[in-house]
């Protein structure tokens, strides 16, 4: 069984958990109903605004964005992502010695065929 | 402490071969031009070659922390990935032109989707596997879509990449399940830990959610939805090749995973692999009965394919494993072959896929009506072509069990195909007999590429049916492996 | 602290609830974000099961599982926003040209 922890009763185990979301449910349950019932509310034109006290809204909120947007997001998921194994590597740097860092140039260079490939590509221009 | 893994890259020359290539051809269509771009052809071949040639005669060994195996099954595996992926270079180029759609790209997906078939087959791990099955599927989903301006191509692509991801998903999830109840993803370690304790649920959870992943690539019933739509949907040489590579990979890693990783569980999964085979034979031959698209009828003869490949892995024999990696090798050819004879046609501006449009066939092109007529004979399985001789194999080898399931299974093999040979002849029917299209809708279009395609593939499918031997001698040696166990 | 079993029950829960959003979600965009729901949500068991073993492969696989997550992203939105250029829809009811 998967629910199984090592050397733990299951139901046991669970009864943190149970408690847990009873009382955030509870208490997300409560907050707004206590609000609504105490609070009041008297709403005027000027608190309704979405940003009260602040410069006037230009244009509508839900402004569409260029595609171009996706393509450089898109670029920057990649590229960001890869430096998940260059973490690990930084920190073992030194036990792994010459051929670490070969391997490292090895994956740092088909990275950087990647962006030769992007940018010969014209994806990295805005225009 | 942490120790560094022992690497051992000589041991992974053939996919950095063709890797290599991939990247060499994917940084020179940078510079050069476009009416040159049959050099990234021939590197690609080149690459294929020179990688199937290293492939064949490397010697086995475990590397990178046992994640990586190269032993018989990786040797017929590759040979096979890569067989098919030449020929998915082959057809392309010509249609590319034809369409406009020529961009070197293509060559480095087709490379890169044949690199992880070759993975899979190499995989000792199920993280391995995870990360090869998506370095195979990712750009084939790019593929289906390559037709960029066709919604339908853009459309195939989508359907294909959220299906696919949605079963990656699962298979992912598998991963986990087993990584839980035994704490290792080595196969091996695997093997070794689910013998000690009785499975529990979460274990076979997790073998049913791997079927599930690998179910989906391999197109077998009830994970087949996608296959028709995408097949109908996606260019033609991008079809040829990916109906033929992602079952290689597919059913490759069903090998590691089932007979011989968990050989020692046979009696809990036999039954439910027999059941979806025979599922998938009745629905794919049924289905394919109706179509009137040719890709279509081919999407749904591809699904009954899959079935009948997956008897071989539910019957789990020595011999059984042979018949399935010749399966394997003949249907790189007669499938691939059998699309490539539709990437000669046209049909006023599109593709000809209608069964209308091979009518006459044989009347304006001999030679490509007799190449079209060999492997839809293949494809039913009637001798004395190869796809006879991959059929007589997956059901011999059930029949040979002597258990009531292998001989259920091989008699509905045998029922469906009788079945399916009305299907496939009615399409060689109407190339002999029927009226040619006299408007001058369809058209021919011949290229040196695409002729060496269908004389090597129509060659393949005569020679493994009249000298078997010569294949399956060849895949004899993943038998061996599984009866060492 | 919590038990690992309740990692593995939210891991659950967020993985059934991915599925959940595919099969009933129409936007091709939500989908894909349900999709990516069922990648973190493993993310999350691998986490716990590691910790369960004492041992370091499964956050290792999480690496290698975010990374397959962002090359999906990228190919993913990358056919998304094709679609949308030429149809103005990304709703995969209003894609139905392959029907046989």
């Amino acid at each position: 069984m998967w629910f199984r922890t090592p050397g733990g009763d299951l139901l046991l185990d669970y009864i943190p958990v149970l408690v847990h979301f009873v009382i955030v449910v509870g208490l997300t349950a409560a907050l707004p109903a206590l609000h609504a019932l105490v609070g009041g509310s008297r709403p005027t034109p000027p608190k309704m605004e979405p940003y009260e006290s602040g410069v006037w809204t230009i244009g509508s909120t839900r402004e569409r964005v260029p595609i171009r947007y996706y393509l450089i997001a898109m670029l920057f998921i990649l590229f960001d992502i890869e430096t998940v194994f260059l973490f690990p590597w930084a920190v073992v740097y030194r036990r792994l010695g010459a051929f670490g860092l070969i391997e490292m140039l090895v994956f740092v260079g088909v990275l950087g065929a990647g962006l030769i490939y992007a940018w010969k590509r014209g994806a990295l221009e805005w225009e | 402490m942490i120790t560094p893994p022992v690497v051992d890259l000589t041991l992974i020359l053939p996919e950095m071969i063709v890797l290599g290539v991939a990247l060499l051809v994917l940084m020179a269509d940078l510079w050069l031009a476009p009416e040159r771009r049959g050099y990234l052809v021939a590197a690609s071949l080149a690459g294929v070659l020179a990688a199937a040639w290293v492939a064949a005669g490397a010697a086995d060994g475990v590397s990178f922390a046992g994640m990586y195996v190269r032993d018989a099954l990786t040797r017929v595996g590759q040979v096979v990935a890569l067989a098919a992926t030449g020929l998915g270079v082959l057809v392309a180029p010509e249609y590319l032109r034809r369409y406009n759609l020529d961009r070197g790209e293509y060559y480095v997906l087709v490379l890169t989707a044949g690199a992880g078939a070759m993975l899979m087959a190499a995989s000792r791990d199920l993280l391995m596997l995870f990360l090869a099955l998506e370095t195979l599927s990712i750009p084939l989903y790019v593929l289906a879509a390559w037709a960029r301006g066709n919604a339908r191509s853009q459309e195939a692509g989508m359907k294909y990449f959220l299906l696919g991801a949605f079963a990656s998903a699962f298979f992912l999830y598998g991963i986990a399940l087993l990584y839980g109840e035994t704490g290792t993803t080595r196969l091996p370690d695997l093997t070794s830990a689910l013998a000690q304790q009785p499975a529990g649920i979460s274990a076979a959870a997790g073998v049913g959610l791997l079927t599930i992943g690998l179910g989906f690539k391999a197109a077998l019933v009830p994970f087949h939805a996608w296959a028709p739509d995408v097949y109908e949907g996606a260019p033609l040489p991008a079809v040829a090749f990916m109906s033929v590579i992602a079952k290689i990979g597919a059913f490759v890693a069903l090998l590691r995973v089932f007979p011989l990783a968990l050989g020692a569980l046979a009696d809990q999964w036999t039954l439910v692999l027999g059941v979806l085979a025979a599922l998938t034979m009745i629905v794919g031959n049924l289905a394919a009965l109706a179509q009137s698209s040719y890709k279509r009828m081919l999407a749904y003869s591809s699904i009954a394919h899959a079935g009948y490949l997956l008897v071989g892995v539910a019957t789990a024999t020595p011999p059984a494993a042979s018949a399935v990696m010749t399966y394997l090798a003949i249907y790189a050819a007669m499938g691939t072959g059998a699309f490539a004879v539709a990437v000669a046609l046209e049909r006023s501006g599109g593709e000809a896929d209608r069964i209308e449009d091979y009518a006459g066939l044989a009347g304006r092109a001999p030679l490509l009506a007799a190449a079209g007529a060999l492997f839809l004979i293949s494809l039913a399985g009637l001798p004395p072509t190869g796809g006879f001789v991959a059929k007589l194999g997956i059901f011999a080898a059930a029949v040979e069990t002597g258990s009531v399931g292998g001989l259920a299974l091989a008699l509905i093999g045998v029922l469906t195909s009788v079945i399916s040979v009305y299907y496939y002849m009615r399409v060689a029917y109407v190339m002999y007999a029927g009226e040619p299209d006299q408007s001058g809708g369809v058209r021919l279009h011949a290229s040196p590429l695409l002729n060496l395609a269908l004389l090597i593939t129509a060659a393949a499918v005569v020679y493994a049916g009249v000298l078997p031997g010569a294949v399956t001698s060849f895949t004899q040696q993943v038998g061996a492996l599984l009866s060492r166990l | 602290m919590l038990p690992v079993a309740a990692y593995l029950a939210l891991s659950a829960v967020l993985f059934t609830m991915g599925v959940v959003g595919v099969l009933v979600r129409r936007n091709a965009l939500i989908v894909f974000i349900s999709i990516e729901l069922m990648l973190n949500s493993v993310n999350l068991a691998f986490i716990a099961f590691a910790r369960q073993h004492l041992g370091i492969d499964g956050q290792v696989i999480v690496f290698f599982v975010l990374v397959v997550a962002a090359v999906e992203v990228v190919v993913g939105l990358a056919l998304i926003v094709e679609i949308f250029r030429s149809r103005s829809t990304v709703d995969i009811d209003d894609v139905d040209l392959l029907r046989g």
